[in-house]
């Protein structure tokens, strides 16, 4: 029955094996931490345990992400209790090594998971990008607290969650300044404006020709740059950043909307036309919800230039609130845990602003082949 | 073409035959865009102009203020000429080794931009060959791909470079940091996609072939992806210039595009900012162009039909 050897259990059991002959802190000894020393044998043993029996089942699998979800709280433990003055030793890394085997072959074997109830493929499905995440933000922490990476270079994910959940306010206030104001008002604005530009644009045929490839020409240009500009006549507040916004937003839409006016098919539209339709019933009833997918497009595109002309703007002058102007500051002030605090502000606020546009697309272009149900 | 043109037939005249093409109209747009700029500028550099000459107490007519307005050195909108003049001021009579030449900001950001381009290629193409042939990662890896486009990476740029220079990376490297992150996603993207392309058809008979992995990749794959990849590269060398650009923005204004637009915002130049701003559009413009040239060559080599 010893056909075949699973690979990664043998990596992980070898590496684990040569871990305990190595001390996890320099000079120190494996019998020193009864705990870590219990997670590296639970290792071994499992990973030897499957690397024999094979993970063939979903239950290995799953046994697998168990065992690496409780070794790493465990090394988390272990690598926050050890003192300043000592480091980590190469017994510790190794154990980290064989863990990254183990977690691989688990979540390996979760990807390839198959059910007929879709509502488990779904949890699965998510679950593996998540626990990808997570492992990467596990090895962030060991890897900054372990090597002692200096703070000001790059803070352990713990301590830009401590200061994340220590300033709310602040971050809320800037939240609130940035997105609130100054994005939504320029996403509308923007997005609402080129749309109703596309619509005359395709009205008019001339124009369709000469301003739609002067449009192309426009998205692959630096509009960032004119956010110095856009400060200079509009002032410090969120009125220039919001300029800054419209000014991004307007050409992805103009020109994703113009190229959507012109997707349905000619088939409906003669259709139509022998129902005598007029101009705005075709527009209305059928090219308008045809151009949909593309309006959606340049929408979700439009989410991400937002927040980031937002707060590129607010780099060249800002009343002393907003996300911009806290990332600036605090960077000079070598505050590097608050910028990455900052950060994760934007990134969530750019993944729900992206999320939420997602979400109408869903329900407004269900039709579209992208949506149907993959078997 | 309108009803009315097509029954005139062969009596087209020169207006309508204009308007048909391409060139005609967009040459007639950016004129009017170029007078609208014109008459913007009149418009906003006006008021500063009139408090000028009542400060100055001097008598003004019509003529006097639209010339004034459009000759002013430290104006709201400058007129297109203006900005042409210090152009040509800046590019052409100015030595290049000169801190003031924009030939020599233009070099600064152009290199780096290129290096990044260059990084991000690679990693996507690596990225994408991966995703496609390892199912874990395809699974772990491509959400994490799309959702790492959803953090806006350009507004914490200058926090990546002001932090990489306290360890002593300085100039070049972390702007093309950067860029290489923004160019990286399109790539991949793109690449997933084009490395997908080829049908089952034609995977089925490199597999009646007996062909492996490796000469399927080569053979099939890599050629059927080329036109994906030079769709996202067009993507990705403009948006790796805007990634080096706002990169050089905390750089304390030494070098770059981006630093000539912060010195310029600073001490109020808003022609010499404009003059940097065309410049960066027409190097924009003359990569995605180079790009755009280089993939109509090599496909036509590839045997493909224009």
């Amino acid at each position: 029955m010893i056909a075949r050897l699973d690979k990664w259990c043998v990596a992980a059991a070898v590496l684990g094996l040569t871990a305990l002959l190595f001390p996890p802190v320099a000079g120190g000894r494996w019998t020193d931490g009864p705990e870590f020393l219990g997670a590296a044998v639970l290792l071994v043993a499992l990973s030897g345990f499957f690397a024999w029996k094979g993970v063939t089942a979903f239950w290995h699998s799953a046994t697998l992400v168990l065992l690496v979800i409780a070794a790493t709280a465990i090394s988390l433990g272990f690598i926050h209790a050890i003192g300043d003055g000592m480091t980590t030793g190469s017994g510790f890394w190794l154990f980290n090594l064989a863990l990254w085997a183990v977690a691989w072959r688990g979540i390996d074997g979760i990807a390839a998971f198959r059910s007929t109830n879709p509502r488990w493929q779904r949890l699965a499905n998510l679950f593996v990008p998540a626990a990808f995440g997570l492992w990467m933000i596990y090895l962030w922490e060991i890897a900054v607290v372990g090597f002692g990476v200096p703070q000001v270079l790059l803070p352990a994910p713990g301590m830009i969650g401590d200061r994340f959940m220590g300033s709310l306010d602040i971050l809320w206030e800037d939240f609130q300044q940035t997105f609130m104001k100054a994005v939504l008002a320029g996403y509308i604005m923007g997005c609402g404006s080129g749309f109703l530009v596309a619509i005359l644009v395709d009205r008019v045929p001339f124009l369709q020709r000469g301003l739609l490839p002067l449009g192309n020409l426009v998205s692959a240009l630096p509009i960032v740059g004119v956010a110095p500009i856009m400060v200079m006549w509009f002032g410090f507040d969120w009125q220039s950043k919001a300029a800054v916004v419209v000014i991004m937003t307007f050409f992805p839409m103009l020109v994703n909307t113009v190229t959507g006016l012109t997707a349905s098919g000619v088939l409906e539209r003669e259709l139509l036309r022998s129902y005598a339709a007029s101009y705005w019933q075709t527009l209305f009833k059928l090219r308008l919800p045809a151009a949909m997918p593309f309006i959606f497009n340049a929408l979700k595109i439009n989410s991400t230039l937002a927040l980031i002309g937002a707060i590129v703007a607010e780099f060249f002058g800002t009343p002393i609130v907003g996300m911009g102007f806290r990332i600036s500051t605090e960077v000079g002030r070598m505050n590097v845990d608050m910028v990455w605090a900052e950060i994760v502000v934007a990134a969530l606020a750019g993944s729900a602003f992206y999320g939420v546009v997602s979400l109408g697309e869903r329900a407004i272009t269900f039709w579209h082949p992208s949506f149907r149900e993959r078997r | 073409m309108t009803d009315a043109a097509a029954i005139a037939g062969p009596k087209v005249n020169i207006v309508s035959r204009v308007a048909a093409g391409r060139a005609g109209p967009v040459a007639a747009v950016s004129l009017v865009i170029l007078a609208l700029w014109y008459l913007g500028a009149i418009y906003m550099n006006a008021q500063m102009q009139i408090d000028r000459f009542e400060r100055e107490e001097t008598a003004w007519s019509a003529g006097d203020l639209v010339s004034a307005t459009l000759s002013q050195e430290r104006p709201l909108l400058p007129a297109p000429h203006q900005i042409l003049v210090e152009m040509k001021k800046t590019i052409i009579d100015t030595k290049i080794t000169s801190k003031r030449s924009l030939v020599f900001h233009s070099w600064v950001t152009l290199s780096s931009t290129l290096l990044g381009f260059a990084i991000g290629t690679v990693l996507g193409i690596f990225l994408a060959v991966g995703i496609v042939h390892v199912k874990a990662l395809e699974k772990s890896l491509m959400p994490w791909v799309i959702s790492s486009q959803t953090i806006p990476i350009l507004a914490i740029a200058p926090m990546i470079v002001v932090v990489l220079g306290a360890i002593g990376l300085k100039g070049l490297i972390p702007k093309a940091i950067i860029s290489t992150y923004l160019c990286f996603f399109p790539v991949t993207i793109g690449m997933v996609k084009g490395l997908r392309s080829p049908d089952p058809l034609q995977m089925d008979l490199m597999h009646t072939y007996n062909a492996n992995q490796w000469q399927t990749f080569w053979l099939l794959r890599w050629p059927s992806s080329l036109p994906f990849l030079f769709t996202s590269l067009k993507v990705a060398i403009a948006i790796s210039l805007v990634g080096a650009i706002v990169g050089e923005l905390p750089t304390g204004a030494q070098a770059g595009l981006g630093a000539r637009l912060l010195a310029g915002s600073y001490y109020g130049q808003t022609i010499q900012i404009w003059s940097a701003l065309v410049t960066a559009a027409l190097l924009a413009a003359s990569m995605v162009a180079l790009v755009g040239m280089i993939e109509k060559q090599l496909l036509r080599r590839m045997g493909a039909r224009p």
